[in-house]
C-alpha cells in the first residue's frame, strides 16, 4: 500500500496540477484550451474528456512500451490514442449531443492534443502503469483546471451567467451601468485571459520566471 | 466558378485563418517562433503537409467513409478520426523519406520539422473542418464542394499558418531588446500578442470577394 502512494508517484499526481501545469507551464494542449473555453460547459465536458484520455492512454502505452519498435512509436501511439478518442466521441454523442455539437471539431483534434504524446513520450514510455496512470490523471487534471478556470471568466463577463444561469443579468445591475463584455466572447480574448492565468502563476513563483 | 476559388482561397487566409480564428497549431506555433528563419521552415513544411494530406481526406470521406458511399446503407465516418490520422502520419512518414532521397538540402532544413507536423493539431483540424464543410448547402460561402475546393482550402489555410507564424517570429525578434516585466517575459508577453494580433485580424471577419 505504501507503494502505491511513495513520494514519486504523489509528485507525478500533483506536480501538473501546480508547479508543472502542462498548459500554462509545458505548453501543451494550446490549441483546444483557447478554443472551447467561451463557455463553461463545454470548457468542463472538454476537461473531463482529456483526463480520461490521457490517464488510459498512458496506461495502455506503459503496458506495451516494451513491446514497441522505436521507429514506429509514433504512429502506435496516434492508433492508441485515436481508438480511445473515438469511443469518448461516441459516448459524448449518446449522451451529451448539445455539448458534443458545440465542441466540434476539438474533440477529434484531442488526437492530436500535445498533452497526450508529450505524456507518452516524456512519461508513459519509461514508466510503469500505475505511476503513468497518476501521471495522465495529474496531467488531464492541471489541463481541465485551465480550463475551468478560462471558461469562468469568460462565461461570466461575456455572457453574464454560468453553465447557462443567469449570474449577472439584473436589471439593478444594468441601471447602475454595468454591462455584459461581448469581447471574452471572442478568440482573441481567449489568449489574454490564459496570460493573465501566467502572469499570475509566474508572479507568486519566481522559479517558472524566463530569463 | 474561378470567383468562388478565389474567394474560398482569401477567406481560408485572412478570415478563417488557422491560428488567430480557430487556434489550430498552437503548441509548435508558440515553440517554433522564435527565429523568422525556422518558422519559414515550418510554415512551409506545414502548408506542403496541409496540401498533399487534404485532398487525400477529401476522397477519403467522399468515396469511403461517407454514408451509403462504399455499401448502401452503411455510414463509417465513426472510423474517420483513426483513418484521417493515419493517412497524416503516412503521408508525413512518406515525404519524409521522398525528400531526404531527392533533396538533402530541403531535408536537412524541414528534418526536423517533418516527424512533429504529424501531430500538428492545424493538419488533422484542417481534415476534420473539411468533413464539416463537405455538409454545408452548395451556396454557403464555406462550403467545399470538389476536390478543387478541397485543394485550395488547404493551401489557403496553410498560407494562413505561414503568415501567422512568420508575423509572430518576426515580432518576438525585435522583442528581445524591450524590457518586458520578469512574470510574463517568455511565454506571458507572447500570449498577449498573439491575442492584440487575433484582435487586427477580426477586422478582416467581413471581407467578401
Amino acid at each position: 500500500m505504501s507503494e502505491l502512494f511513495s513520494k514519486q508517484n504523489k509528485e507525478a499526481f500533483w506536480q501538473p496540477l501546480g508547479k508543472n501545469n502542462p498548459v500554462t507551464v509545458q505548453v501543451l494542449g494550446i490549441c483546444s484550451a483557447l478554443a472551447v473555453t467561451a463557455q463553461l460547459k463545454p470548457a468542463l465536458v472538454m476537461g473531463i474528456a482529456v483526463t480520461i484520455i490521457v490517464a488510459f492512454a498512458n496506461v495502455i502505452i506503459s503496458l506495451i512500451r516494451n513491446t514497441i519498435p522505436m521507429r514506429i512509436r509514433i504512429i502506435v501511439q496516434l492508433v492508441v490514442v485515436a481508438t480511445l478518442v473515438t469511443i469518448v466521441n461516441q459516448i459524448l454523442k449518446a449522451f451529451v449531443y448539445d455539448v458534443s455539437k458545440e465542441l466540434s471539431v476539438y474533440v477529434g483534434l484531442i488526437i492530436t492534443n500535445c498533452i497526450l504524446m508529450g505524456r507518452l513520450e516524456a512519461f508513459a514510455m519509461m514508466n510503469k502503469p500505475w505511476p503513468s496512470f497518476l501521471d495522465g490523471l495529474g496531467n488531464g487534471l492541471g489541463y481541465a483546471k485551465i480550463l475551468i478556470i478560462v471558461g469562468f471568466f469568460r462565461e461570466l463577463l461575456g455572457s453574464g451567467t454560468l453553465l447557462g444561469f443567469n449570474v449577472l443579468n439584473y436589471e439593478c445591475l444594468q441601471n447602475i451601468g454595468y454591462m455584459n463584455n461581448g469581447m471574452m466572447l471572442m478568440p482573441a480574448m481567449a489568449l489574454i485571459v490564459v496570460a493573465c492565468i501566467i502572469w499570475w502563476q509566474r508572479a507568486h513563483d519566481k522559479d517558472l520566471q524566463e530569463k | 466558378m474561378e470567383n468562388s476559388l478565389l474567394s474560398l482561397f482569401v477567406r481560408s487566409i485572412f478570415v478563417d485563418n488557422m491560428i488567430f480564428a480557430l487556434f489550430l497549431g498552437m503548441c509548435s506555433y508558440l515553440a517554433v517562433s522564435k527565429s523568422v528563419k525556422t518558422a519559414l521552415g515550418l510554415g512551409a513544411a506545414v502548408t506542403f503537409v496541409l496540401t498533399v494530406t487534404l485532398p487525400v481526406n477529401y476522397l477519403l470521406q467522399k468515396y469511403v467513409l461517407a454514408n451509403g458511399a462504399l455499401v448502401e446503407g452503411v455510414d463509417l465516418s465513426f472510423l474517420s478520426f483513426i483513418l484521417f490520422i493515419a493517412i497524416i502520419a503516412g503521408i508525413v512518414q512518406l515525404v519524409e523519406m521522398v525528400v531526404e532521397k531527392y533533396s538533402p538540402a530541403l531535408y536537412s532544413q524541414l528534418g526536423i520539422f517533418l516527424p512533429l507536423i504529424a501531430v500538428n493539431c492545424a493538419i488533422m483540424g484542417g481534415s476534420l473542418f473539411m468533413q464539416q464543410r463537405i455538409g454545408l448547402a452548395a451556396d454557403d460561402p464555406k462550403a467545399l464542394t470538389s476536390v478543387w475546393d478541397a485543394l485550395v482550402y488547404a493551401l489557403g489555410s496553410g498560407i494562413g499558418w505561414l503568415v501567422a507564424i512568420v508575423l509572430l517570429a518576426a515580432i518576438r525578434e525585435k522583442m528581445q531588446y524591450s524590457n518586458v516585466p520578469p512574470a510574463l517575459r517568455g511565454l506571458g508577453i507572447t500570449f498577449i500578442v498573439v491575442g492584440l494580433m487575433a484582435l487586427s485580424f477580426m477586422c478582416f471577419s467581413g471581407l467578401k470577394i
